[in-house]
C-alpha cells in the first residue's frame, strides 16, 4: 500500500501490542497538510496509542508510518526526538507545564530546547501568548493561572516552534464547555493559518466537530469515515 | 474529645502505615529501618559507657602487680606473679607467670585452676592464635602445654590475648625484679586509683558521640517523612468523608508512631544483631564481650519514648504549614522570605559556649561536658539552620543556564526549604566528621612526634635478665633469622661510696664494636677503659671528679633499706682513656655518658651487678622479624624483655582512627543518600505524566538526567562548602581548646566532601534508571 | 421509524406468522405502545407485493387462517441498506437508531457499523453548524449551540450504546 497522495504524515497495518493486550491491531491513518482529523472511540480503544505512534513516541510492532516522505519507524530515537521538536507540537489534556518555570518560560520551552537562545525564544513565546490572549500570564507560574488559561499556554507552547502537525490528546478534556471551545477555536485557528495538520484525539463530539474529517478507532482497528462512506 | 476516639484516629494511623500494598509496605519497611538504624546506633551509645566501665572494673580485679614496693612474706596463701607480657605482630599479649606457694594461694579471676610448670591457661582469642597457621610463631614462643581457657571474667574483651603459665623458682627473683614480678595474696588492686581521664580524650568521646548522634537524629526525621506526599493525599481523601482537622493529625500521627515503633523493634534486632558482631570484632584494639554492650535501663527506656515521641512531633511539625483539604492539601500561602540573624545566632552561640574553653587541654585542666556538648550540638545544629537560608538566597540569584539548569534552579527555587532539608543530614554529618578528623590529626601528631627515636641503626632492644650470659645470649640473638647486627653490653652503676654515694655515673661494658655505637672513641683495643667527657646528659662524671685515676668507685652501691650485699670496688685505671660522647643508639637526645670499659678491662667480680642489654638491627623485609627476635628472647629467659622500636609510634594508629572514622561517616552519609534517594524517587513518582509530555515533544534524556544531577548538586555543593566552613572552624576551635596547633588536615576534608559528592552522585545515577522508566511514553497512558 | 423495514429484520432470523411477528415488535421494541395487528397485515402486504418477502405457507386451524411468510434475498439487501445509510440528523432519533442497533445485533450484522456511520452523519451536520457558529453573530451562536447540544446528546447516547453492544447482544439474543 503506497500512502494517499498529498499525504502529510500516514501509517499502515499499525500493530502495536502493551503486553497480551492489542491497542492497535491494523490501524490505518493519513493526513493532509492543513487539516484537522478527529480521532474518536471508546476509552481503551487504541487512539491515545495511535497519537503517540503517528508522532514516533511509541515505536509500533510492526507497520509503517511515514512522514514527509521519510519513514519513522527507521529511525533512531533520537532522530524521532529531534523530529519532534522541530517539526511537531504537543498538547495534552493536563500536567504537561512545568510547574516552576513562569507561563512564558514554559512557552519558550520547546525552541530551548531546540537550541534557541533565551532572549528569541521568549520573545516568540509572547507573540504566539497573544494570539492565544494569555500574554497577560507570562510571569504567572501554572499553578496560579486557571485549567483554561493553561490549556491556552499548552497551545502556544505547542505552537511557538511552527510545527507541521500538532498532536492534541483530549486538549479540551479538563475544561468546561465555554473555555474548551475557545480553546478549539484558537488551537484550529492558529493550526489553519499556519497550514499545519492537526491530530486531535478526542471522545467528545462536539470537540471533534472543529476538524475535517474522523477516524473511529475500535479495538485497535481504524475506520476512516470519509473514505469508507 | 474522649479517649476511645482518640485510639481510635491513631489507630485508623496505624493500619494506614501499613496497608496500601506493596507500595505501602515499601514505605513502612523503608522508614522502619531509617529508624531501626537510628535507634540501633543511640542503644549502642547508651550501652558503651557501661561497656567501658565494665572493662574497667574487669582491669582492677585482675590487677596484681601493683607496684607497692613492699614484699609480703611468703605464707600458704601467696602467689609470685610474674608480669610476662609480650608482642605478636602488631597485638599486646598479656603475659602472666604463675607461681602458688600454698594451697590458699588466690586464683586469678576467670582461671579454675593454677596451670603447673609447663601449662598454661589461655584466653579464648589466644587459644585460637596458637592453634591456627598464623600464629605458629608464637607458638614457638609459647610451648607450653594448653591446660584450660581463661573465663569471661578474667579478661577485658572478647578478642584479647593473655595466658597465665605456671613457673618454678620465681621467688628468688622478687627482689631484682621489682615492678615485674610481686608476691600477692589476692588479685585486684587494693587501693585503686580513680584515674583521671584524659580530658582530650573526654573531649573526643564528647565530639565523636554529637557527631554521629546528630546525623542519625535528623536522619530519623528525614525517615519518618518518607512517602510524605502520598500520605497528605490520603489525609485530603479522609477530609473528604467527613474527618475534621485535627482527626487527620491525629491520624497522621498514628502513621508516624506506627513507623518509630516497627522502627524500636527493627533497631533492637540491629542492637542485638549487632551486639554479637561486636563481640568478634575489634575497634581501634578494643574488643568487649557482647554482655558488657547492656544499655541502661533508663536510658533505653528514653530512647524508647523519645524516637515514637519525636516521630510524631516531627510529623505535626510537618504539617504545621500544611492546610489539609477535603480536596487536597494546600501549603500554607507564599514562604515568608528566611531571615538570616536567628540562624546566624546558633552557632554564634555555639561557639561562644566552646570559647572559655580554649586552651584547657593544655593546661590539663577540665571541659564541661556540658559546654562542650551543647556548644558542638549549636555549631552543628547552626548548620542545618543556615543551610536553607543559603540555598535559598544562593538558589535566587542563580542566573540563567541551558534548559537543565534552567528547570533545576527553577524547581529549587520553588521548593528551597525541602532541598535543603534533604542535604541537612550529609551536611550535618560532613561538618562534624571535618571537625572530628582535624581534631584526631592534631592531637595524634601530637603524640607522635614525641617518640623522636633514631631507628637507623637499631630498632630493638632486649633486655637480659640477670642470670643469662650476655655472650651466649647475644650470639644467639646475633642467629636469628632477620637480625643484621646485634650491640651487646653490661650496663651497671658507679657510685663514689659503696653505700649512700653522693656522686655516680653510668659504667658500660662492651667489644669495642658496641662502644663505638655510643661514643666516639679515638682507639680502641680490648682491656681499654673510656671516660665520656661532655655529655650532654649526664654531667656528674665531669662534675664529681670521678674520672680522676686511682679514685675507687662501687658498683651498685647500695642505698638506705636495701637489701645487705657485698661492696664491689674498682679503681679508675691509670690509662684511662677519654673518649668523645656521640648520639644514642636509639636517641638523638641522649648521649651516653660515664665509663665505657672493654670486656678484658671488666674485673670478673661485676659480672653479676651488671645488666645485660642487646641492641638489634634487624632487616625489616625479612617476614616476622620482630617475632623471630621475640622468640629467641623468650628462649633466653622468661623475663627476657624485648622492645621495638619505630620513629613514629602511633602512625598505624592514627591511620585506624582515619580509617574507623572515615567508614563511619561513609556509613551515615550512605544512610542519608538512601533516604535522599527514597525522597527523589517519590518525587520523580509524581512528576510521571510531566515527565512523559517532556519527552514527547522532544525533550532529550540527557537534559532531563542533568536536570536531575543539578537539582540534587547544587543544594548539596553549597552544603558541603558550608559543611567545610563550620567544620574547620569546630575543628580548629577543638584543637584550640586541647592546646593542639591547628593544622588543616586537607586530605580529610577533600576525603569526606568527596564521599558527599559521591553520595550526590550514586544517588543521580540510582535514580536515572526509574526516570528513564518514567520518560517511557507509557507515562502518558495514566489518565 | 420504518416499521417495514423493522418487520423484515425481525423475518431474517427465520420464517413468522404475523402474529409471531406483532408478538416479537412489540416485545423488543413496542414499549408501552403494541403494534396494532392490522398494521402488520397491511406492511406485510406491502412488503409481499415489492417482492421483499414471500408466503411460507398457510396455517388454517380452528382460528383465523394464519399466513406464515419469510424474507427474500431481495428483503435481506433491503434491510441491509437500510441499516447502513445514516439516519438524517434530528433530534430524538433514538427510537430509530435503537431499532436499528438491535435489528443489528440480531441479524448477526456489525452494530458498531451503524452507529460510527450515524456518528459521521452526525459529525457532518455537527461540522455545518460549528462553521456557521464561527462565522455567525452571537443569536446564530445560540441558536447553532441548540442544535449542537442535542446533536451532541445522541451521539453520547450512541458512543453509550457501542460500549453496551456486548450487553445488548446478550438481552437481544434472550
Amino acid at each position: 500500500m503506497t500512502p494517499p497522495a498529498g499525504s502529510l504524515l500516514s501509517a499502515e497495518q499499525l500493530r502495536k501490542a502493551y503486553g497480551p493486550t492489542a491497542a492497535l491491531d491494523g490501524a490505518e491513518f493519513s493526513i493532509h497538510p492543513g487539516e484537522v482529523v478527529a480521532v474518536m472511540g471508546p476509552s481503551g480503544s487504541g487512539k491515545s496509542t495511535l497519537l503517540h505512534c503517528l508522532a514516533g513516541i511509541v515505536t509500533p510492532d510492526s507497520g509503517t508510518i511515514t512522514y514527509n516522505g521519510h519513514e519513522l519507524s527507521a529511525m533512531s530515537d533520537s532522530q524521532r526526538s529531534a523530529l519532534r521538536r522541530s517539526d511537531f507540537g504537543f498538547v495534552f489534556q493536563f500536567g504537561q507545564l512545568v510547574p516552576e518555570l513562569t507561563c512564558v518560560e514554559n512557552v519558550a520551552l520547546p525552541l530551548r530546547l531546540n537550541g534557541g537562545s533565551r532572549k528569541e525564544a521568549e520573545r516568540a513565546a509572547l507573540t504566539w501568548m497573544e494570539r492565544l490572549e494569555v500574554d497577560d500570564l507570562r510571569k504567572k507560574r501554572p499553578s496560579e493561572v486557571s485549567g483554561g488559561q493553561g490549556q491556552r499556554v499548552a497551545v502556544a507552547r505547542s505552537l511557538v516552534t511552527n510545527p507541521r502537525v500538532l498532536f492534541a490528546d483530549e486538549p479540551t478534556g479538563a475544561l468546561d464547555s465555554l473555555n474548551g471551545e475557545r480553546v478549539m477555536e484558537l488551537l484550529t485557528d492558529a493550526a489553519r493559518s499556519t497550514n499545519a495538520a492537526v491530530v486531535l484525539v478526542t471522545h467528545e463530539a462536539r470537540v471533534a466537530a472543529y476538524s475535517d474529517r474522523e477516524v473511529v478507532v475500535r479495538d485497535g482497528k481504524s475506520r476512516d469515515m470519509e473514505r469508507a462512506v | 474529645m474522649n479517649v476511645r476516639q482518640w485510639a481510635a484516629d491513631l489507630m485508623l494511623g496505624v493500619r494506614f502505615a501499613f496497608t496500601g500494598g506493596r507500595e505501602g509496605w515499601t514505605r513502612a519497611v523503608l522508614t522502619a529501618v531509617g529508624v531501626g538504624l537510628g535507634v540501633a546506633l543511640l542503644l549502642l551509645t547508651t550501652a558503651l559507657p557501661s561497656a567501658l566501665t565494665v572493662r574497667h572494673e574487669r582491669e582492677a580485679a585482675r590487677s596484681d602487680i601493683t607496684f607497692s614496693g613492699e614484699v609480703i612474706p611468703k605464707a600458704d596463701n601467696t602467689l609470685v606473679v610474674a608480669r610476662v607480657d609480650t608482642d605478636f605482630r602488631e597485638d599486646d599479649v598479656r603475659g602472666r607467670a604463675l607461681e602458688p606457694e600454698g594451697p590458699r594461694a588466690p586464683l586469678p579471676p576467670g582461671v579454675e585452676k593454677f596451670p603447673g610448670t609447663g601449662e598454661m591457661v589461655v584466653s579464648p582469642a589466644l587459644k585460637e592464635l596458637l592453634e591456627s597457621d598464623a600464629g605458629a610463631l608464637l607458638r614457638e614462643r609459647l610451648p607450653d602445654r594448653i591446660v584450660g581457657t581463661i573465663g569471661e571474667s578474667g579478661l577485658i574483651g572478647s578478642a584479647e590475648l593473655a595466658f597465665y603459665q605456671g613457673a618454678e623458682g620465681l621467688a628468688s627473683h622478687i627482689e631484682t625484679n621489682q615492678g615485674r614480678m610481686e608476691r600477692i595474696d589476692r588479685f585486684g588492686d587494693p587501693e585503686p586509683v580513680s584515674e583521671r581521664s584524659d580530658p582530650v580524650l573526654l573531649l573526643l568521646i564528647l565530639v565523636v558521640f554529637v557527631v554521629l548522634l546528630m546525623p542519625v537524629a535528623i536522619f530519623i526525621a528525614t525517615a519518618v517523612r518518607f512517602g510524605g506526599e502520598q500520605r497528605d493525599r490520603r489525609l485530603a481523601a479522609l477530609r473528604l468523608v467527613g474527618s475534621d482537622s485535627r482527626m487527620t493529625r491525629r491520624i497522621a500521627a498514628g502513621e508516624a508512631l506506627a513507623g518509630s515503633v516497627l522502627g524500636l523493634v527493627f533497631g533492637t534486632l540491629f542492637f542485638l544483631a549487632g551486639r554479637q558482631l561486636a563481640g568478634t570484632a575489634e575497634i581501634f584494639r578494643v574488643s568487649v564481650f557482647p554482655s558488657y554492650l547492656n544499655p541502661s535501663p533508663l536510658l533505653a527506656l528514653l530512647v524508647a519514648v523519645a524516637v515514637p515521641a519525636a516521630a510524631v512531633l516531627v510529623t505535626l511539625f510537618a504539617l504545621r504549614g500544611v492546610v489539609i483539604e477535603p480536596l487536597g492539601v494546600v501549603r500554607s500561602g507564599r514562604q515568608r522570605r528566611r531571615r538570616l540573624w536567628w540562624r546566624l545566632l546558633l552557632p554564634v552561640a555555639g561557639l561562644a559556649m566552646l570559647y572559655p574553653m580554649i586552651g584547657n587541654g593544655r593546661d590539663n585542666g577540665d571541659f564541661n561536658q556540658y559546654l562542650v556538648t551543647g556548644g558542638v550540638v549549636l555549631l552543628l545544629v547552626g548548620v542545618t539552620a543556615l543551610l536553607p537560608w543559603i540555598v535559598e538566597a544562593v538558589v535566587s540569584r542563580l542566573g540563567s543556564g541551558g534548559v537543565a539548569w534552567q528547570l533545576a534552579v527553577r524547581r529549587l527555587q520553588l521548593s528551597s526549604g525541602t532541598a535543603a532539608r534533604m542535604v541537612n543530614g550529609i551536611a550535618v554529618a560532613v561538618a562534624g566528621a571535618i571537625a572530628l578528623q582535624m581534631l584526631f590529626a592534631g592531637v595524634d601528631s601530637d603524640y607522635t612526634r614525641s617518640t623522636g627515636k633514631d631507628v637507623s641503626r637499631a630498632q630493638m632492644e632486649v633486655t637480659l635478665p640477670e642470670e643469662a650470659p650476655l655472650e651466649a645470649s647475644a650470639q644467639k640473638l646475633r642467629d636469628t633469622k632477620g637480625v643484621q647486627a646485634v650491640y651487646d653490653f653490661s650496663e651497671g652503676y658507679l657510685g663514689d661510696r659503696a653505700t649512700d654515694a653522693e656522686w655516680g655515673t653510668d659504667l658500660t661494658v662492651g667489644d669495642c664494636a658496641a662502644l663505638r655505637q655510643i661514643a666516639n672513641l679515638p682507639s680502641c683495643r680490648d682491656g681499654d677503659v673510656f671516660a665520656v667527657h661532655g655529655a650532654k646528659w649526664d654531667t656528674s662524671l665531669d662534675d664529681g671528679n670521678l674520672a680522676e685515676p686511682g679514685r675507687k668507685l662501687y658498683l651498685d652501691p647500695a642505698y638506705e633499706g636495701s637489701p645487705e650485699k657485698p661492696d664491689t670496688p674498682w679503681t679508675v685505671p691509670q690509662d684511662l682513656k677519654s673518649a668523645k660522647p656521640r648520639s644514642g643508639l636509639l636517641d638523638d637526645e641522649f648521649d651516653q655518658s660515664g665509663f665505657l670499659m672493654t670486656p678484658k678491662a671488666m674485673p670478673d667480680t661485676f659480672a653479676s651487678g651488671l645488666q645485660g642489654r642487646a641492641y638489634l638491627k634487624i632487616d625489616r623485609s625479612v617476614a616476622d622479624v620482630q617475632d623471630h627476635v621475640r622468640n629467641t628472647a623468650a628462649g633466653i629467659g622468661l623475663l627476657t624483655d624485648t622492645v621495638t622500636w619505630s620513629e613514629m609510634e602511633r602512625t598505624d594508629r592514627y591511620d585506624v582512627v582515619r580509617t574507623g572514622l572515615f567508614v563511619g561517616a561513609a556509613c551515615v552519609l550512605a544512610l542519608i543518600g538512601a533516604s535522599l534517594l527514597v525522597s527523589q524517587l517519590e518525587q520523580l513518582r509524581e512528576r510521571r505524566k510531566l515527565l512523559s509530555a517532556l519527552v514527547a515533544f522532544g525533550t532529550r534524556r540527557r537534559t532531563l538526567s542533568l536536570s536531575v544531577l543539578w537539582q540534587t548538586a547544587i543544594p548539596i555543593v553549597l552544603g558541603l562548602l558550608l559543611a567545610s566552613v563550620v567544620g574547620l572552624t569546630l575543628g580548629a576551635v577543638l584543637l584550640k581548646m586541647t592546646g593542639t596547633p591547628v593544622g588543616v588536615d586537607w586530605a580529610g576534608v577533600l576525603s569526606m566532601t568527596g564521599i558527599g559528592a559521591a553520595v550526590v552522585l550514586v544517588v543521580t545515577l540510582c535514580s536515572l534508571p526509574p526516570l528513564l522508566r518514567l520518560m517511557r511514553p507509557e507515562g502518558l497512558r495514566t489518565e | 421509524m420504518s416499521i417495514g423495514h423493522t418487520l423484515l429484520g425481525l423475518l431474517e432470523s427465520g420464517p413468522r406468522h404475523g402474529y409471531d411477528l406483532k408478538r416479537a415488535f412489540d416485545e423488543k421494541f413496542g414499549h408501552d405502545r403494541p403494534l396494532h395487528y392490522g398494521q402488520v397485515y397491511s406492511t406485510m402486504s406491502r412488503l409481499l407485493k415489492n417482492g421483499l418477502v414471500v408466503v411460507d405457507g398457510v396455517e388454517t386451524g380452528g382460528g383465523p387462517e394464519r399466513k406464515r411468510y419469510a424474507i427474500t434475498d431481495d428483503g435481506i439487501t433491503d434491510v441491509q441498506r437500510w441499516l447502513a445509510t445514516p439516519e438524517k440528523p434530528e433530534p430524538y432519533l433514538q427510537s430509530t437508531l435503537y431499532t436499528k442497533v438491535v435489528l443489528a445485533l440480531l441479524t448477526h450484522r456489525d452494530a458498531a457499523d451503524v452507529l460510527d456511520t450515524q456518528r459521521s452523519e452526525h459529525l457532518r451536520s455537527m461540522r455545518i453548524l460549528t462553521d456557521r457558529k464561527r462565522k455567525g453573530d452571537l443569536a446564530d451562536q445560540l441558536i447553532c449551540d441548540h442544535a449542537l447540544f442535542h446533536l451532541e446528546a445522541d451521539l453520547r447516547w450512541l458512543e453509550l450504546t457501542a460500549a453496551r453492544l456486548d450487553k445488548l447482544r446478550e438481552a437481544v439474543a434472550r
